[in-house]
């Protein structure tokens, strides 16, 4: 409920949004009417006894009980607004125990997404409508703060720490966040676009692994090629731990000149590296295993997103 | 001494003595060199005014390049990201370091606090003139590290930013700490000078209201700037040495930096604003020719708010990663502040009741601030709301609440101590036209550029923004239209300020019938404050005794 004051307000998009309009409601109201007190007292008395030459004024200086009235009075309002406001806050500080939880790298100046099944996405954030929605966030470089109008949440987002903050979307659309600390030149540039959809479309967002990967197939931006995607996946999937672009031996062979060799396995046989096997390894990477090599590779089914395979199989290619 | 009586003196008039502070020795070195608390007070309003001035440019600047989204004038971009970041980290430095932190202080206080206890001086005049040359040492500071490059951090120097941006970040900080001194050096002063200097006959509660908020104030620029200074001084020790202490990197913490800084900066807020509430505990009496209403609930507040400013400072960091617990207890002890200021504010309502009250350019004023004060304290209570915090912190709401208690209250008040104390310290009077002019403009002005930004901070504009969404340019335009009207009304002031010195002395020697004993000397005083040492007559704003004429 907000009687009257929607229009000081963006659109509520969450349980937590129209709790915490309820109060900025009744506070405004309150406000208001204390502002009229003052502001009536400010016009009125200066007009009621306006100056006259002559006039006696009465000798008072002051009234105990009007001391107390108005001394306890504001004390016990300000009580119950700060129960009020608590219990609101309580319900923002925990998350509940079934949220998604979703990892935000704030970096100057954009924002990393990373949901529970690995997909990724940048200044594009998905969530599921009515699901509650845990985040979970740090910071590469300085201050920021992530800040959602439509669901009056905001925490700051600090460097060396985590910081976690929740809601519960329940408006399905486009929504802004935006960073809210400021953090240098980028500042008010740094937001980006929050989509709340039913199940099946976040279901879907998720399978083709967010859409963090559109950037590096566009060809819109030189500096963004599959390979690049596909050196990312390396970093990031934890294949560098075993795989080296230098040509050295590692715990797996090294990807360097790998592509288009004939390989010799374990078994006596030797098979072409093509994009068949690449895939076949990631999948099921017991099946062949190069001579020489202790079969400790884990399998990837699942893990990796169809964009994130076909990056690495760019990047293995290119690695020449 | 020879007395010679002008004409037109009013009627009542003391002949006006021809020696006064102002024109007992003469030449730059006189000023220089001074130790008298009253010339000292002329060159820090001289000073405070100019930083007023300057940051208000900036203000203007920033203003005028929120006016669009494309910050476009007139077909040019007016200043790009990084410049607009230094405007407004500018206008923020300026305005709390160098204007408003020392203005009532230096200026007013320094003038009038001697004269209001039957002080001859303050109690250390050599620290006086040392804290007027520290500020003019920080001005120089501030003003090379502009040369230097100007900071973009904004006034508060969060780390890990802080330390990393390029600018002169060590210089300004260090600009700010030696005004950290400054600030000390008068605190200092003001204590020593109200607990021995006090004219025979004058206890505590005889004391004006006026030294009352001044003491109070005292007490925390002795108490607080030095963590200031620490915190400063760690920050460039991080930023020149990479000395961890606030960089995650480092094994420091950057929370612990905002923690020092609020430490000092919450109790920094009512150095500001306890000023502005002694100055109205002044006009509101004055000006309804009727003694103040609770007069030691007023004296007691000011001294309760000086010692609950200490204990609030982590309801500035509700969203910034401090303990939930923590949020929860400085949200309560938040609203302690909203008693003692209300108490106040009642009282100062109260004594208009069954008074005589005019409405000169002083009054105009004091009722001004009744009115956006009255806003700036309301607007806290949902800041200090948790529920509610969380939303508005960090926007345009916040930037509203505090323009409402820093200049709807403490710039506010001080305008109306200077239209009241200017034919005392100058012996010239201003044109009251021209003056309620002014305050007419001032409060329109005021209120169009910060009201429209409550409903942008509620909206959910963040604070400094360069780039905003097309929605809030409305708004954004309106306060800028705001602040045309403001700096019109601040213009026109100027003007009758400065063509009142033009003029031969005119003011008598208590033009608003005022009763406490700065009244009772010449306007200008002479240099030695009063021709004997006074005492103390009745209490202060007793008007049993006076018919006004």
């Amino acid at each position: 409920m907000n009687w009257g004051v929607q229009w000081m307000l963006p659109a509520a998009g969450s349980d937590f949004a129209r709790y915490s309009d309820t109060i900025y409601a009744g506070l405004f109201w309150l406000c208001m009417a204390m502002f009229a007190g003052i502001a009536i007292a400010t016009v009125y008395f200066p007009l009621r006894y306006r100056f006259k030459a002559g006039r006696v004024t009465p000798h008072q200086t002051h009234n105990t009980q009007l001391e107390v009235i108005w001394s306890v009075a504001p004390l016990i309002l300000c009580v119950v607004i700060f129960f009020i406001g608590l219990k609101g806050y309580l319900s923002y500080a925990v998350a509940p125990a079934n949220s998604m939880e979703i990892q935000v790298t704030a970096k100057q100046w954009l924002w990393q997404f990373e949901y529970p099944d690995g997909s990724r996405t940048i200044n594009d954030l998905h969530l599921p409508i009515g699901k509650n929605a845990h985040f979970v966030m740090t910071s590469d470089d300085v201050l920021h703060d992530f800040f959602v109008p439509d669901m009056r949440v905001k925490m700051d987002i600090v460097p060396g720490r985590y910081t976690e903050v929740w809601f519960n979307p329940t408006v399905l659309g486009k929504h802004v966040f935006t960073c809210a600390e400021y953090c240098g030149k980028g500042h008010s540039d740094m937001h980006g676009v929050l989509t709340v959809e039913n199940d099946a479309e976040f279901a879907n967002f998720l399978e083709t692994g967010g859409t963090e990967w559109e950037d590096y197939f566009s060809g819109k931006d030189p500096t963004k090629t599959p390979e690049v995607w596909g050196k990312l996946q390396w970093e990031r999937k934890g294949c560098n731990s075993c795989h080296n672009l230098d040509g050295t031996r590692s715990k797996g062979p090294s990807w360097k000149g790998i592509w288009g060799k004939m390989e010799k396995l374990n078994n006596g046989t030797t098979v072409l590296v093509d994009e068949a096997y690449v895939r076949e390894s990631m999948m099921q990477p017991q099946a062949k295993v190069v001579e020489g090599f202790e079969p400790i590779m884990p399998t990837f089914q699942g893990l990796l997103k169809p964009k994130e395979i076909d990056g690495l199989v760019a990047f293995i290619k290119s690695l020449q | 001494m020879e007395h010679v009586v002008k004409s037109g003196a009013p009627v009542g008039q003391r002949p006006r003595p021809t020696k006064n502070y102002l024109n007992e020795t003469t030449g730059i070195w006189s000023w220089m060199t001074t130790l008298d608390h009253k010339r000292i007070g002329i060159m820090y309003l001289c000073g405070v005014l100019t930083a007023f001035f300057i940051g208000g440019m900036f203000a203007l600047l920033v203003r005028l390049s929120l006016l669009t989204p494309t910050h476009k004038i007139f077909g040019r971009v007016l200043m790009d990201a990084e410049q607009y970041n230094r405007a407004f980290s500018l206008h923020g430095i300026v305005m709390v370091f160098l204007f408003i932190i020392p203005a009532i202080p230096g200026s007013l206080t320094n003038f009038v606090l001697p004269l209001m206890i039957g002080a001859k001086d303050v109690a250390f005049p050599r620290l006086n003139l040392a804290s007027f040359y520290l500020w003019c040492l920080g001005l120089l500071m501030a003003l090379t590290s502009i040369a230097m490059g100007p900071v973009d951090t904004g006034w508060t120097f969060y780390t890990p930013y802080s330390t990393t941006t390029t600018g002169a970040v060590p210089m300004a900080a260090m600009a700010a700490f030696v005004l950290g001194f400054s600030s000390i050096f008068t605190g200092l002063n003001f204590i020593a000078t109200v607990h021995k200097l006090r004219m025979p006959g004058m206890g505590w509660f005889d004391m004006p209201l006026f030294v009352w908020g001044m003491y109070s104030t005292a007490v925390i620029q002795v108490l607080a700037t030095p963590v200031i200074g620490i915190t400063l001084v760690l920050m460039v020790l991080e930023r020149v040495f990479g000395i961890g202490i606030f960089d995650a990197r480092m094994g420091g913490d950057p929370v612990l930096f905002q923690h020092f800084f609020w430490f000092y900066s919450h109790p920094a807020v009512y150095i500001m604003i306890l000023p502005g509430m002694a100055i109205i505990s002044e006009l509101m009496p004055t000006f309804s020719k009727k003694t103040i209403f609770g007069y030691r609930a007023i004296a007691y507040s000011s001294v309760s708010l000086a010692l609950v400013s200490f204990i609030v400072w982590g309801h500035h960091m509700f969203v910034a990663g401090q303990s939930q617990l923590a949020n929860v207890v400085f949200s309560a002890l938040t609203f302690l502040v909203a008693i003692p200021s209300g108490v106040k504010v009642f009282n100062w309502l109260t004594t208009m009741y069954k008074g005589n009250v005019s409405l000169e350019t002083p009054m105009l004023y004091a009722l001004t601030f009744m009115i956006t004060f009255g806003i700036g304290g309301l607007t806290g209570i949902p800041l200090a709301t948790l529920a509610t915090d969380v939303h508005l912190t960090d926007t345009y709401f916040v930037v509203a609440h505090f323009h409402y208690v820093m200049m709807g209250g403490t710039v506010i008040a001080f305008l109306g101590g200077l239209h009241y104390w200017w034919p005392k310290m100058t012996g010239r009077m201003y044109s009251e036209t021209w003056g309620r002019v002014s305050a007419v403009l001032v409060f329109v002005g005021f209120n169009t550029t910060f009201l429209t930004q409550f409903i942008l901070g509620s909206r959910g504009m963040p604070r400094r923004y360069y780039n905003y969404l097309d929605q809030f340019q409305p708004l954004h335009m309106y306060s800028t239209f705001g602040s045309w009207i403001l700096a019109l009304g601040f213009f026109i002031m100027a003007a009758y300020l400065l063509a009142s010195l033009r003029k031969p002395a005119d003011a008598p020697d208590n033009p608003w019938g005022g009763t406490t004993m700065e009244w009772e000397t010449s306007s200008p005083p002479i240099a030695h404050n009063f021709e004997e040492q006074p005492v103390l007559e009745h209490e202060p704003y007793d008007y049993r005794h006076r018919v006004t004429v």
